[in-house]
């Protein structure tokens, strides 16, 4: 196993949503610059749209809303505590995108008068935009990234972003094949790794059985939080409602338009809207938890051409082994509910509100390291809003390398997170990571599955930290297993995270995303602010409360409460 | 630490009287890189018990020689 070393003006750490169309970006925006995508998997099916996707969720179409009223929207479902300049970006400029990405080829549902055929599945405005033919989406911009010459590493893992001179100098990683080292330098880097899916245990006990793609496991949150930058609102979690064992969406953005909905178990509903929000979570916990589960998405009313319709869409993007998952059971649309299940815990600001912070302009607490897409703290901000802040992120990271010289990184720093990576290998009879990180899952399920218990949490804070130290036990006989050793670490960093910004916030906010059962009631008057975390400088994790920033569209949040509960 | 071989039973089947020796489609696209070839044989196989059951590899497969099923604890 060797060293490599790459230099680059502009690092992109993670080839999917955002990653892609930052690295697109950064040469329609500076052609001679070197831009280079580092991506553990292969562009070509990586990350969280791998298999494409069914639908746009935070579509802001001009005459259909304004980035106004969904920035207002977002402002409600996330219970006012959010960055509200961030969020109307990615009303401002998601059109831009969607128009630039169908003259790639990908196709988005329109009306018989060519209009773009938004749904309503939000509380109010008209967001979701329908693609039945979105399983090529990655394919599309893997071909894009091509013809704009931005250069590709596939199979290459960061492991963490080096930091020198008070600002980004370059990243280092493990080539999941050879195993060899890689040292990165690089002007600025956007981490782009996606959501923390792979934080609590699916109830399968499948440790792969995830609702986000798997090989998302915190990488980019464990790295922003190594780097010194500040992690935001962990503690509002996403769990969402899924298709129980399967752990995939059922799914009512697409469904829903149909005329499907969610029901108890007896067919009734008890929720009003099917946007994922932590409201709409308590509302199912609440349902699951009285005489009246399990729910459902409830579809066998439809007539038989609808349903036909529906599979064609579910079936076939996304997550297209759906079919095959209810056709082993012997389940069908037409005679049976698709069963639900509150899922286990994760960390995914493109769902719920947990990332790294970032501003207006992707940019984190760290010169010249931005965050976008799912790892990154815009809220509910979906596929589009990782294309709009992979946009942001590349444009502003473009301006910054202006002028800017590569930093040879610290010897020593090296030195020590190679002996990192590599001390697993030394130890090829240590514990496998298999069972290091379903154990360590499991505790996150134990302790951090909301409703959150003050006592429990402790339990959970003290058992993480202890687990650093367990990690060290853990062996690896090839590359591959590195790689998952060291994924297991950033897992375990988030579960710290988790636990301390759950503790921090003593109140309840954002339904089931955060409800602890001592401090049941929501507290604006000392908790309506931002949960930053960050590293202290002799490498303590610290918890600091952060002011909401000025609102630049009016809510009365005191007047709009997000209540989906049908009573 | 002593160890054991485990069996389970893997989400990726190949059928090994169309996989190509040459190609590496479905090793290429895997997201959790899970796949490989048995340098015997020279025909893919599901070396980790890794699987999302995401499905690029049967897609892309040019024989078809690939059958994701549901892991077993799913289905």
């Amino acid at each position: 196993m060797d060293t490599q070393y790459l230099k680059t003006d502009f690092l992109v750490v993670g080839g999917g949503t955002a990653g892609t169309m930052a690295g697109i970006k950064a040469k329609q925006a500076s052609p001679e610059s070197d831009v280079l995508i580092l991506e553990k998997a292969n562009i070509r099916r990586s990350g969280a749209i791998a298999m494409g996707m069914d639908g746009v969720n935070t579509a802001v179409i001009p005459g259909n809303s304004t980035p106004e009223q969904y920035t207002r929207e977002i402002t409600i479902a996330n219970d006012g505590i959010l960055n509200q300049k961030a969020v109307y970006e990615t009303g401002r400029l998601g059109f831009e995108l969607i128009q630039e990405l169908e003259s790639w080829g990908v196709k988005f549902q329109k009306d018989h008068e060519g209009n773009y055929d938004l749904k309503q599945v939000h509380r109010v405005g008209k967001y979701v935009l329908p693609m039945p033919e979105g399983k090529d989406l990655k394919k599309i911009l893997a071909r894009q990234v091509r013809r704009h010459k931005v250069r590709v590493t596939n199979r290459v893992m960061a492991t963490r972003v080096i930091v020198q001179e008070g600002r980004v100098v370059g990243v280092t990683g493990l080539d999941v094949r050879s195993g060899d080292f890689v040292v990165i330098q690089a002007k600025a880097v956007v981490l782009s790794t996606g959501a923390c899916g792979r934080l609590g245990l699916p109830a399968s006990g499948y440790l792969y059985g995830t609702y986000e793609n798997p090989t998302n496991a915190g990488d980019g949150y464990s790295m922003a939080y190594h780097a010194g930058a500040e992690l935001n609102n962990i503690e509002c979690f996403q769990i969402n409602p899924l298709i129980k064992d399967y752990n995939g969406p059922a799914c009512a953005y697409v469904a829903s338009p149909f005329g499907a909905y969610t029901a108890n178990a007896e067919g009734n509903r008890f929720i009003s809207c099917d946007y994922w929000s932590g409201q709409m979570m308590l509302e199912m916990w609440k349902e699951l938890n009285s005489g009246k589960g399990p729910v459902h998405l409830k579809m066998y009313h439809l007539d038989d051409d609808t349903i036909s319709e529906i599979e064609t869409i579910l079936w076939a993007n996304e997550r297209p082994s759906r079919g095959r998952f209810h056709e082993g059971r012997g389940e069908n649309y037409r005679t049976h509910g698709v069963e639900m299940n509150i899922s286990e815990i994760g960390l995914c600001s493109g769902h719920s509100a947990s990332g790294v912070w970032v501003n207006e302009r992707a940019e984190t607490t760290v010169p010249g390291l931005y965050a976008a897409g799912d790892m990154a703290s815009v809220p509910h901000n979906y596929m589009i809003g990782a294309f709009v802040y992979g946009r942001i992120a590349a444009e502003n990271a473009m301006t910054y390398v202006q002028g800017l010289e590569h930093i040879e990184p610290d010897a020593n720093f090296l030195t020590a997170e190679k002996n990192r990576i590599y001390q697993p290998l030394n130890n090829p009879n240590g514990v496998p990571h298999t069972q290091m990180e379903y154990k360590l899952r499991r505790m996150v399920n134990d302790y951090l599955q909301p409703p959150k218990s003050p006592h429990k949490m402790d339990i959970g804070l003290s058992k993480f930290v202890a687990y650093e130290e367990t990690l060290n036990l853990m062996g690896a006989k090839d590359p591959h297993e590195l790689m998952r050793c060291m994924e297991v670490h950033f897992i375990r960093d988030c579960a710290e995270m988790a636990a301390r910004a759950s503790l921090y916030r003593k109140e309840s906010r954002w339904g089931l995303y955060h409800y602890r059962l001592d401090y049941p009631e929501k507290n604006s008057e000392e908790w309506f602010c931002h949960v930053n975390i960050k590293k202290t400088a002799d490498g303590e994790m610290t918890l600091f409360k952060r002011p909401v920033q000025p609102y630049i569209v009016d809510v009365n949040l005191e007047q709009e409460v997000y209540d989906v509960a049908v009573r | 630490m002593a160890l054991t071989t485990q069996r389970v039973d893997v989400p990726v089947i190949v059928d090994e009287s169309k996989c190509l020796k040459k190609c590496i489609a479905c090793i290429e696209v895997c997201p959790l890189d899970v796949l490989a070839k048995n340098p015997e044989t020279g025909k893919a196989y599901m070396k980790y018990d890794e699987c999302w059951f995401c499905l690029p590899c049967e897609k892309e497969c040019p024989t078809n020689a690939i059958t994701v099923q549901i892991p077993f604890l799913l289905r």
